[in-house]
């Protein structure tokens, strides 16, 4: 595992999604990995994009690694796709709209599964962010399976969050009600001609317009052409990679950026506290069969979990 | 706790664009609980080595019907070692001729699958000769 | 269509059938539950006047020659004319496939019908790299107007109609066919043939991409409108359900998807090309699939008739009975074959034709018993076209036009499958038609669906393929002999295409490329330049590159 996060520092592809391949099967001491290149992240802009399946994300950032490419920035990108709760296997398919960049060395795709993780975004998601960072990569792109009105997670691993609305998917109104204005950055209406485009970016606009926030960062809404017209498509894109720039500067000047970090960083302590104090406890408890005995006995209403809880805690914590 | 998924590359290389087994196959891995990537028709053999290795999967699944497997397959393995990961398992789909089989597996390939094959049976011998490595 | 009386004692004598029947089930229950054709639809035991009696005999059955067309477009049947027997061949060198489709005509087919290699397909020239290992291995390579001098040489265009499987790269083969003509003193007004060119079923299942759909759409609507004023007997458009069906989709959704194309095109060109619709529907021409189920295919293709007349005559307010015709040509089903005990191909294909043939086809390729493993062999391809020739000259099929007519299942079933299609079809105008459609997946999705629920059908055993999962042969050594195309082709006809670079004039080429791409940007007709680049030696790759140049390269959805 050492040797891995040695091997990611170096700037090994294979082992860097070996490592996020680690993390999603939750390998043991796969966190020795983490711990390696853990001092060497935080120098990449995370830009999360988020919307309802269907909103055409990957297309749109596809045509995001072009733009940047074209700048010379270096990219990541963590493609997440749904687990079926069925089978717990996933077809990964966002992939498929961003192979004109597959032999770009500079360009690094992984596909990823939520593996029922809710909110779009698992652990290991959160951690292979780290991974891509230390691989040098300019921009980080995480675009989450748009599990409609639960996206609110990206907001804690990414520095701007796009979300992608689309005309004619009919629940527009209640998405940008349901908490995605909370966490957007930048909102994106793609496939412009489409029906109905002009009225939904009237309806996202007087949104931006009604909330919270006077001074500080004006949300903006950004209207993307139809990909079948190329070079429209490209015009409209180069623009919105502008504004991304543009709110990664705001964040800068501004001293945000530590700040929209923390509480990813916040949440990833939490997760490793809860990864070495409880996870092992509720293993322990698994295996041992103690789990099912209490259970049962919650069941029989003979007592209640903080009591049980209780119990537990005072036999691990000794002092 | 570990949960070890198996993770496939299923690519159509070539020109051919008769993708109705490569699609029927991606839904069919995705039931038996592989992560699935499938990257369409019309890749080159470069491109796919590159996936499987940003990918990082444990089998590369390659289907052809337009009778150019000779050269797009071998082509595929013969990358993927170049790049340093023929640990990878490769296997072949599609109109693929008894005589042409030796030299595919000399090539690298470890099964080949022709009309008729049923989807339990490449799922079986998925699980029973791909193993993620540590 | 019955009278009460009849369908009164129609009524008493089906109760007691059914009595009967249940007595007997009761006793030796039947087979199996589930008794539907191969795309799923519920047949039931028995069929009677009942099951017809709202039809009109007037406005749905008439007669043939007569408005709906569903007993056939022309009065005399094939008693006039048969089907065309058109055989689908391409194989290595055009040099190698004009000796085949020589052997063709010398063994009684009687049209010709191209198939490309995969590169000429896309629109490559053998020497791109991306053509690498692929060249004349499913069908003929061309390059250049030399290979096409090749692939006609000694068949009279004047006398014989040519078909060509092609789509992206259609309106440089046709210019190539048309330059051809020309240069054989043969004018344009007398040629005959079809050129696929059917851009919508690409995007939805046989993936031979080049433009985005608008563009696509631009440059067939071209090819209507100069076959309209130059090429009068050439069919410039062969709406596809073949591969729509090969994909995986069911009867009803090939039926459906195809119609709702036509369509599609028939808009398209009036917006467009501000043509009436009369100017240009006559010459529109069909391609469908006949698969295995027997009765299915036959309703398939008389409920086919039906549905475009009326959206003819309804929808597009077309006056001309030409444009009411729906011509189609036909071939019996690839995925329909097996590559296990390989001779039962034979059969299948014998009974697909023949339900093609009870459903009215104009035009017939029948599929070779090897089709499954290679290119067919000469032996194999003769086997093919005497299953029509004897299907012609032995059963008797042909005495009598739309003989099944008046059945009570198959007019029931044609109904059946109208309504379904005409479900789809609504549901496809809601979604702002056929290219909205496309862009949002619908189709694609459909028959991936359908595609995987049939495999799981095969496997589960609920739907037989003999050999395959029934009646297999443990170890079976298959023996029939092998079409290989040589590696060496290859090289060979990259020898050629260099020979031909060399000697052309490559400022007069550029010229001609440039000419075309002024054309596309100005949205003018691009065939009278492709036929200018084409003589000048131009290749396909060249044209094309002008197309993916202008109108920028289709990224495909990826959706499955």
């Amino acid at each position: 595992m050492k040797d891995l996060g040695q091997k990611v520092l170096k700037g090994d592809i294979r082992a860097a999604s070996r490592v996020i391949r680690n993390l999603e099967d939750q390998i043991p001491n796969t966190h020795v990995a983490i711990q390696e290149i853990f001092s060497q992240t935080g120098n990449a802009h995370v830009v999360g994009i988020t919307g309802a399946p269907g909103a055409g994300k990957s297309t749109l950032t596809d045509e995001i690694i072009r733009a940047y490419r074209s700048k010379g920035k270096t990219v990541g990108v963590l493609a997440v796709d749904p687990t079926s709760p069925f089978t717990g296997g996933a077809l990964l398919g966002d992939r498929i709209r961003m192979l004109r960049h597959a032999e770009d060395k500079d360009v690094f795709v992984r596909s990823m599964a939520t593996r029922g993780a809710m909110g779009g975004i698992s652990k290991a998601v959160g951690e292979a962010i780290h991974v891509m960072d230390v691989l040098d990569k300019d921009k980080i792109i995480v675009e989450t399976c748009g599990v409609g009105q639960q996206e609110v997670e990206i907001i804690n691993h990414a520095h701007t969050v796009i979300v992608v609305l689309v005309p004619g998917m009919g629940d527009e109104i209640q998405a940008l009600k349901a908490g995605l204005m909370e966490i957007a950055d930048i909102f994106v209406i793609n496939k412009a001609d489409r029906d109905g485009a002009g009225k939904l970016y009237k309806e996202t606009l007087n949104m931006v317009n009604m909330s919270k926030d006077s001074g500080g960062w004006k949300i903006p809404v950004l209207m993307i052409e139809s990909v079948l017209e190329p070079k429209k498509f490209a015009g409209s894109v180069d623009i919105l990679c502008d504004k991304i720039d543009e709110h990664y500067r705001y964040l800068v000047d501004h001293n945000l950026l530590t700040e929209r970090m923390r509480r990813k960083t916040k949440a990833e302590m939490n997760e490793a506290l809860w990864a070495t104090i409880l996870q092992p406890i509720l293993k322990e408890l698994e295996s041992s069969g103690e789990m099912e005995q209490m259970l049962d006995r919650l069941l029989k209403r003979e007592t209640d979990p903080y009591s049980l809880a209780q119990q537990v805690a005072k036999r691990y914590m000794k002092d | 706790m570990a949960d070890r998924r198996i993770r496939i590359l299923l690519a159509k290389p070539g020109l051919d664009g008769h993708d109705r087994g490569a699609r029927v196959l991606a839904r069919c891995f995705r039931d038996a609980g592989f992560e699935v990537i499938y990257t369409g028709c019309h890749q080159t053999p470069e491109q796919i080595a590159a996936v499987a290795i940003q990918e990082d999967v444990d089998l590369v699944g390659l289907s052809c019907l337009s009778g150019a497997h000779k050269y797009l397959f071998p082509a595929v393995c013969s990358l993927m070692k170049e790049q340093g990961a023929d640990d990878v398992i490769v296997i072949g789909g599609g109109i693929i001729p008894e005589q042409d089989m030796q030299g595919l597996y000399d090539a690298g390939l470890k099964a080949l699958f022709t009309p008729g094959a049923t989807l339990e049976s490449i799922v079986d011998w998925i699980n029973n000769n791909v193993t993620p490595k540590e | 269509m019955f009278t009460k009386e009849l369908l009164d004692q129609s009524s008493q004598m089906r109760k007691k059938w059914e009595d009967e029947v249940k007595k007997i089930i009761a006793k030796n229950a039947d087979q199996k539950d589930n008794w539907t054709t191969v795309s799923d639809l519920e047949i039931k035991r028995i069929y009677g006047p009942e099951d017809i009696k709202d039809m009109d005999f007037e406005k749905d059955i008439a007669y043939p020659g007569q408005f709906p067309y569903l007993r056939g477009n022309q009065a005399t049947g094939y008693r006039g004319k048969y089907w065309t027997f058109r055989m689908f061949s391409g194989m290595g060198t055009a040099v190698e496939t004009n000796k085949r489709w020589h052997l063709l005509l010398q063994t009684g087919q009687t049209g010709l019908s191209t198939a490309f290699d995969f590169p000429t397909l896309m629109g490559y020239d053998t020497d791109s790299p991306k053509a690498k290992g692929e060249c004349g291995k499913c069908g003929v390579a061309i390059d250049t107007i030399d290979d096409f001098r090749d692939l006609i040489k000694g068949i009279p265009l004047d006398k014989i109609s040519t078909s060509m499987t092609i789509n992206p790269p259609a309106t440089a083969l046709w210019a190539m066919y048309c330059a051809s003509a020309e240069q054989q003193g043969i004018p344009l007004s007398k040629i005959a043939g079809t050129i696929q060119n059917d851009m919508l079923k690409e995007f939805i299942a046989q993936k031979t991409l080049m433009c985005p759909p608008e563009a696509s759409v631009k440059l067939i609507s071209d090819t209507i409108e100069f076959g309209t004023h130059h090429v009068p007997k050439w069919n410039t458009v062969s709406i596809s359900g073949y591969h729509i069906r090969e994909a995986g989709a069911t009867a009803v959704q090939e039926l459906a998807f195809t119609l709702r194309d036509g369509m599609e095109y028939v808009e398209d060109v009036i917006r467009r090309k501000g043509l009436h619709v009369d100017q240009f529907a006559p010459r529109l021409s069909f391609f469908f699939n006949s698969h295995i189920d027997f009765f299915e295919e036959i309703a398939k293709l008389r409920a086919a008739r039906r549905i475009w007349a009326k959206a003819m005559r309804e929808r597009y307010n077309s006056e001309d009975p030409r444009s009411w015709w729906m011509r189609f040509h036909t071939q019996t089903a690839g995925c329909s074959l097996t590559a296990q005990q390989p001779y039962n191909n034979v059969v299948r294909t014998a009974t697909e034709a023949l339900a093609a043939v009870l459903g009215g086809t104009q035009s017939l390729h029948t599929n070779s018993l090897d089709e499954v493993l290679c290119l067919p062999s000469d032996h194999a391809v003769q086997i093919a076209l005497r299953t029509q020739q004897l299907i012609a000259e032995e059963t008797g099929v042909v005495n009598t036009i739309d003989p099944l007519a008046g059945s009570y299942f198959v007019e029931a079933l044609t109904n059946e499958m109208e309504e379904k299609a005409w479900e789809y079809i609504h549901k496809i105008d809601d979604m702002g038609g056929m290219v909205a459609a496309i862009e949002k997946g619908f189709p694609q999705m459909e028959i991936s669906d359908a595609a995987y629920k049939f495999q799981q059908q095969i496997d589960a055993q609920e739907k037989i393929m003999i050999g395959v999962n029934k009646y297999v042969i443990e170890d079976e050594k298959i023996d029939i002999p092998f079409l290989e195309i040589d590696d060496a082709v290859e090289e060979e006809q990259l020898q050629r295409l260099a020979a031909t670079k060399r000697k052309r004039d490559g400022r007069k080429v550029a010229e001609c490329l440039n000419d075309l791409a002024a054309a596309c940007q100005k949205g003018e007709n691009v065939m009278p330049y492709c036929i200018e680049a084409v003589k000048n030696y131009a290749t396909v790759q060249e044209i094309c590159d002008v197309y993916r140049d202008v109108y920028g390269e289709y990224r495909d959805p990826g959706i499955y």
